[in-house]
């Protein structure tokens, strides 16, 4: 059942040291403000999963967060890398990173199948590359009624499932539309979660028929966060903050650089934009 | 007079040309982007542009910085899931043509995007697959367009990040692999073709005042050229025209979003 809490408690509530823990959020709707806050409490060993990690992951891996990430896309969208990601991949900068590599068709089907409550996705992928050499769950099985050989991956199983979506309303059903990505699929696929909002309203008034919504009983902690998805967008509130995304590269290219911005903009920035 | 096209700005606008209107397209970030909204505004209104954040058949008034921008939401025919685009749209079999842009690439137009280096110890991490494996396979064809280099274009790759055509002949069929894959690289210098025996990419095209001495230079391997070698049609005033008025629009759209 949805409860309102402040993001501190949300996060000191759900999200455990060692903890598998899903942040989804297609470009859209990427749950920064949950992340920093993750980031403060200072959390560790955590195997990160995303499809896209984005600066919420480079800046979680920076941190020291992260023992392990599992993803299919790891770059600034239309800028270049993630510094602090390759850092730890190339140079086991602040520690060593483990990684668990696939495609998006792999990630994405491996999040629906943990929501179908299955033990694998299988899809018609990965033929001819490298990947399956080198990420010992890229597997395959055999279609039973063509004969077919066919891609399998195991679900997506998290822990925890972090998300920012637009609105819940006074029973804590939560409402995502724009660009949805997986995040249904994520929360559904996880024991628990973490949704922050923009905005509770009473009564979410006149919608599609069709609008994706998360009934309450399938959420477990939420936090109204205004702009929490910030530097990322959020449909009909606030643009994707592409000036920032681009300023990301330098900041993040140097080590001192990075602790200094996140030791400015993170670390000492108040916890609680909160309130339900 | 209208400014001569940089060596870029003929690669995007070669590359938009090789759309039609009745295609679908799934569109990768950067150059490929360029070229499939220039196409769109210029000779082929029709195309259906679909990028993997679920938008289907968007109109973008600027470039995207990222395939999820929302200008991609706002303004397209509908968006679905990230699921639903894998599985129905792409695996279905719905794309006409992917356009993908790449790291390095070899002679058979195999791409790599992830790693330069070991995989375990890596000299270069870069971003990794995202959608491009399955692309590579599920759509219609492929097109490629990425600026020629010695480094990028090698001899062999590190790491095979999307299946052009493998080995050589009949490498896709084996693996079960039913699409063309990679009809066309459109580079900064020029246009390859992959031979219809061999499958090796072979130059058709040359841009003009790209010489086959600086194409050769830009190329890890032999290059070959195609007996009938032709020379790109210079761009017209009006692709010139859009282009630079879609970066201008899109430079001054990003600048104000912080």
């Amino acid at each position: 059942m949805a409860s309102f809490l402040s993001l501190r408690d949300a996060i000191a509530n759900e999200v455990r040291d060692g903890d598998v823990v899903a942040m989804e959020g297609f470009t859209h709707l990427i749950p920064f403000a949950a992340g920093h806050e993750i980031i403060r409490q200072g959390r560790r060993d955590l195997t990160l999963i995303r499809m896209t990690p984005d600066i919420i992951y480079d800046q979680l891996i920076g941190m020291g967060c992260a023992r392990k990430l599992v993803f299919s896309w790891g770059g600034n969208p239309g800028v270049g890398s993630l510094h602090r990601m390759r850092d730890a991949v190339e140079n086991h900068w602040p520690h060593r990173l483990d990684i668990e590599e696939h495609s998006h068709a792999a990630m994405a089907n491996a999040y629906e199948a943990g929501a179908a409550n299955l033990p694998f996705a299988v899809f018609r992928g990965y033929k001819g590359v490298t990947l399956p050499e080198v990420n010992p769950n890229i597997r395959s099985v055999t279609c039973p009624f063509t004969g077919e050989v066919l891609a399998a991956v195991p679900a997506v199983r998290p822990d925890v499932a972090i998300i920012h979506a637009l609105k819940a309303d006074a029973r804590g059903n939560v409402l995502i539309e724009g660009i949805t990505g997986v995040q249904k699929e994520a929360v559904l696929a996880s024991r628990r979660s973490v949704v922050t909002v923009e905005e509770r309203v009473e009564d979410f008034g006149p919608r599609s028929a069709n609008a994706v919504i998360l009934p309450h009983w399938t959420v477990g902690s939420i936090a109204v966060v205004p702009r929490g998805a910030y530097p990322s967008y959020a449909h009909g509130y606030y643009k994707r903050a592409n000036s920032f995304y681009q300023a990301w590269d330098a900041i993040a290219r140097d080590r001192e650089t990075f602790l200094a911005w996140m030791d400015e903009n993170v670390m000492k920035a108040d916890a609680g934009r909160e309130v339900a | 007079m209208v400014k001569p096209a940089t060596p870029t700005e003929m690669m995007t606008i070669a590359a938009a040309r090789a759309l039609k209107s009745s295609d679908v397209c799934f569109v990768g970030i950067g150059a490929p982007s360029a070229a499939c909204n220039l196409a769109r505004l210029t000779h082929a209104p029709g195309i259906t542009l679909i990028y993997e954040s679920g938008t289907i058949d968007t109109r973008p008034d600027v470039l995207p910085l990222s395939i999820g921008d929302g200008e991609l939401c706002d303004t397209a025919l509908t968006t679905v899931s990230v699921p639903e685009m894998f599985r129905y749209w792409l695996q279905g079999g719905r794309i006409t043509v992917g356009f993908l842009g790449g790291a390095q690439i070899d002679r058979f137009a195999n791409l790599n995007t992830t790693v330069v280096g070991a995989y375990d110890q890596p000299k270069v991490r870069l971003p990794g697959g995202g959608g491009a494996p399955e692309i590579a396979i599920h759509c219609g064809e492929i097109f490629i367009t990425m600026a020629m280099g010695s480094r990028a274009f090698v001899d062999k790759l590190p790491f095979i990040t999307s299946l052009g055509h493998g080995t050589g002949p009949g490498s896709r069929e084996k693996l079960g692999v039913k699409t063309r894959g990679p009809t066309r690289v459109i580079t900064d210098l020029c246009v390859m073709e992959p031979d219809p025996e061999t499958r090796e990419l072979t130059v058709t095209s040359l841009h003009p005042g790209a010489t086959r001495e600086a194409v050769e230079a830009g190329c890890g391997w032999t290059l070959r050229f195609a007996e009938g070698l032709s020379e790109t049609a210079p761009p017209t005033d009006e692709e010139l025209a859009v282009l630079r008025d879609l970066h201008e629009r899109t430079r001054r759209a990003h600048a104000g979003e912080a």
